[in-house]
């Protein structure tokens, strides 16, 4: 049992990784803020959904579940909001969604 | 009771929320952790009362059971659409089509509203930019995920939390 406990916690730690690392590799190819930043959700959301409960499967049944638990519950309550600060401040400052930005215009020249 | 009064009432409720629950959670008793702690739950109650939150009653929302229902309900969507966005920043083609739409917004509570909007933008490859009188614009990765968004169910869904 506690071996099955430890396989699935590596799984979800392991494809958590993953898919940060996926965001991380999406941040860079997208062409401006608004889509890199469809990129760097997979990696507060999911990344981070499972990376948390990975730890939370080794810390077992713990006072440092709980609190795990209430991170997890607070990023997801907080990235959003954060997220929607950054893209209406973007917006506000002019950054018009269908304009690449300048750094990648050099890339593609 | 006056406004005023309510006002004060609230903040001084949270205040008490936030001292418990931050002695709750660390357990340690330093003049260092205490002080840092006074200044976080004054700081948080001073930044509510500018954000007008004491404004309106803080638990109009009783959402009971409902919402850890929709919670789950989220998370497979949060799982799925990872999963396309995934598949599309490793194509090495980028199949993107990014654009904006707007949703109009069934639920009329702002905190319903504020629902909606955080969910979508949990949601990767649709992102909340904007919301102005219950309209929400909302930027897609793809044309399919605007089609998918448009189609209404989560708007639905978050109003039927509202409900009571």
């Amino acid at each position: 049992m506690a071996m099955f406990i430890d396989i699935t916690s590596w799984i979800m730690m392991s494809l958590g990784g993953l898919f940060v690392f996926i965001g991380g590799v999406g941040v860079l190819r997208m062409p401006n803020l608004y889509t890199r930043m469809h990129a760097a959700s997979l990696t507060d959301t999911i990344g981070a959904i499972l990376i948390i409960a990975g730890i939370m499967l080794q810390a077992g049944i713990s006072l440092a579940t709980i609190k795990l638990a209430a991170i997890l519950l607070f990023l997801l309550l907080t990235s959003p909001t954060a997220s929607n600060a950054l893209a209406s401040a973007a917006l506000l400052a002019g950054l018009r969604p269908g304009e690449t930005d300048v750094a990648t215009a050099e890339r593609d020249k | 009771m006056s406004q005023r009064l309510a006002i004060k009432a609230r903040m001084l409720l949270l205040l008490a929320l936030l001292v418990v629950a931050w002695l709750l959670w660390s357990g340690l008793f330093k003049p260092l952790l205490l002080a840092l702690g006074t200044f976080s739950c004054l700081l948080t109650v001073y930044l509510a009362r500018r954000m007008g939150y004491f404004d309106s009653d803080i638990f109009a929302l009783g959402f009971g059971p409902r919402l850890f229902h929709y919670w789950g309900w989220l998370a497979k969507e949060v799982v799925k659409s990872s999963l396309e966005v995934s598949r599309i920043v490793l194509n090495p083609r980028l199949p993107i089509s990014p654009q904006v739409v707007e949703l109009k917004a069934s639920a009329k509570h702002p905190v319903s509203q504020a629902i909606l909007g955080n969910s979508i933008t949990l949601t990767p490859g649709t992102l909340t930019m904007d919301v102005h009188d219950g309209v929400i614009k909302v930027h897609c990765l793809t044309s399919e995920g605007a089609a998918a968004l448009m189609s209404g169910e989560m708007d639905r869904r978050v109003a039927a939390l509202g409900e009571n």
